[in-house]
This record gives structure tokens, C-alpha cells and sequence, in this order.
């Protein structure tokens, strides 16, 4: 037990952390294109069209994965930030801040490829209903999370105020997933849930699930390599820094 | 290919939501490695600011 800790404090420590996100970083990378490949060819060339919306179905294969990614990034995000804050974890930091922008990459793609779904399936880009509202306010809470961090020049202490400002908005998170329930919106409901079978056909699904995964893995490859420039960053006089410098000269 | 490529009528909408997400990732790709090339840039300065004098006097680079 006591050999695990220190094995899990190891990798935390700024040189294991970067060493270990480089060797793991293309691994992910590389699995992210095979899994955008295979999910794409699934979602486009095997499954088929829906009897009631057409191809503009499709669009669900980028849009609930990125829905799902943006809110699954946002409370790891904020987990981060929280052992940072508590821990004073240097790492967490480094990974709350690495996670931000593609989250808000995600948020943004939920909603620009939510709107161009809304078009032709509601006949609107955009209505200002619980769940397309509480998704931009996502998309803000992690904008506001980038622009708090930037702002504060004392790097502690922008740790420490955007840590609590992403802690304060992982409230928005249930919100998000809730709303269709709580709310009457245009929006429809989970088909996918923990408890239940997915309401659709089983080719549709695992075209869903593979682009799930897909992004999942892009967004750990991208994170870890972000992750590393932002240590690089904050640790450029650190003897391990030079150390590993001076094995490229 | 053609009617696959028009998507029923929905070619705009479908291609619109992928085209940007494929987009937004090679934009973020390319930012990463530029970011990583300007900074390699700036710890090789460090280094050699660290060999020529005093690391601690250096100019913050």
C-alpha cells in the first residue's frame, strides 16, 4: 500500500509526469485517427438513413460525442483544479489549464454542430431554451476559465481564482444534463442512458460509441501534449528542464 | 458519390458539423506545434544564456 503511494506521487512529479505524457501522447494520437476512421465509416457508410430524418441524422455522430466530451472535460477539469487547489499539486494545475481549450474546442463544436442540425430538423439554428442556453454558458465558464488564468499575472494566485471559478461552474454541469427532463425544450431527451438500452439501432450505436471513444482519445493525446508545454513553461529553470534540453542539442 | 456526397438534400448541414470539427482539431494541432516550436526556441536561448554567465542574472527569456 504504502509502495503505491509513492509509485502514484512519482508520476506527479513534474519530470515522471513529462516523460511519461510523451510516451503516451502518439499512443493516443495514433488511436484517436484509427477510432475517427473507423467511426466515420461506420456512421456514413454502414449505417443506414433514418426513416424520419433523413442523412441530417448523421450530425449526431459528431454532436453527442462532443456534447459528452465537453462536459466530461469540464468536471475533470475542475477535479484537477480542486487537488491544485487543496494539494497544491503542481501537475493538477498544469492539467486543469491544459484541459480548458479543448473542452472549449468541444463546446463549441456541440453547439455549432447542434445548430446546423436544428436547421433542417426544427427549422431554427438556434432557440434559447434550457439546454441549447445552459450548453453556452458552458462554452463561457470555460472562456472565462482561459481568460481568469491569462489575466492574473501571479501565477499562484490565477491557479487559485480559476480554480474556484470552475469549481463554481460545475453546478452548469447537471444543469446541461437535466434540462431536457426538468425543462420543456425542443431538445430531445437522453437515447442513451447508464440504466437503460439505447433507443436506437444497434449500427447507429456503435458508430456513436466509436466516435465517443475516438474523441476521448484525441482530447487526452492533445491535453497531455499541452500539458507538457505548460511544465515546460512554468519549470524552464528547473534542472530537469535543461537536462532534457541538452540531450536534444 | 454524388448522392452520397448530398446527404439527401442535407449536404450543407452534415458536412457543415463535420468539416469544422475536423477543422477545429488541426487548428489546435498546428497551434500546439507551433507553441512547442517557440518554446524549444526559448530554452535553447535559456541554455545558452545558462553556459555564458550566471543563470540567475539572465534576462527572463
Amino acid at each position: 500500500m504504502a509502495e503505491q503511494r509513492v509509485q502514484w506521487f512519482k508520476f506527479a512529479s513534474p519530470p515522471n509526469f513529462y516523460d511519461l505524457a510523451g510516451r503516451l501522447a502518439p499512443w493516443f494520437g495514433g488511436l484517436a485517427a484509427i477510432l475517427f476512421v473507423v467511426g466515420l465509416y461506420i456512421g456514413f457508410i454502414l449505417a443506414p438513413p433514418d426513416y424520419q430524418q433523413g442523412n441530417s441524422y448523421r450530425i449526431m455522430f459528431i454532436h453527442v460525442p462532443t456534447a459528452w466530451m465537453s462536459m466530461f472535460l469540464y468536471v475533470l477539469m475542475a477535479v484537477y483544479a480542486a487537488i491544485g487547489l487543496i494539494w497544491r499539486v503542481k501537475t493538477a494545475e498544469v492539467m486543469a489549464k491544459a484541459i480548458a481549450p479543448t473542452g472549449a474546442m468541444f463546446a463549441f463544436l456541440c453547439l455549432w454542430s447542434g445548430a446546423l442540425w436544428g436547421k433542417p430538423t426544427w427549422g431554427t439554428y438556434w432557440v434559447w431554451d434550457a439546454r441549447l442556453t445552459s450548453q453556452l454558458i458552458l462554452l463561457f465558464l470555460y472562456l472565462g476559465y482561459m481568460a481568469l488564468h491569462a489575466a492574473i499575472e501571479d501565477r499562484q494566485r490565477a491557479a487559485n481564482a480559476s480554480a474556484i471559478l470552475a469549481l463554481a461552474g460545475v453546478v452548469n454541469v447537471p444543469i446541461i444534463y437535466f434540462s431536457v427532463v426538468w425543462w420543456n425544450t425542443l431538445h430531445q431527451g437522453a437515447s442513451v442512458t447508464v440504466t437503460s438500452a439505447p433507443t436506437m439501432e444497434t449500427v447507429m450505436f456503435a458508430a456513436l460509441l466509436v466516435m465517443t471513444f475516438a474523441c476521448w482519445m484525441y482530447a487526452i493525446a492533445v491535453v497531455l501534449w499541452r500539458a507538457r508545454l505548460e511544465l515546460l513553461e512554468r519549470e524552464r529553470r528547473a534542472a530537469w528542464v535543461l537536462e532534457r534540453m541538452g540531450e536534444k542539442a | 458519390m454524388i448522392e452520397f456526397l448530398a446527404m439527401g438534400g442535407h449536404a450543407p448541414y452534415v458536412w457543415g458539423s463535420f468539416g469544422v470539427a475536423l477543422l477545429a482539431m488541426v487548428v489546435e494541432m498546428v497551434l500546439l506545434r507551433q507553441r512547442r516550436k517557440a518554446m524549444n526556441r526559448r530554452l535553447a536561448r535559456l541554455a545558452r544564456l545558462n553556459r555564458e554567465g550566471d543563470g540567475a542574472t539572465s534576462p527572463d527569456v
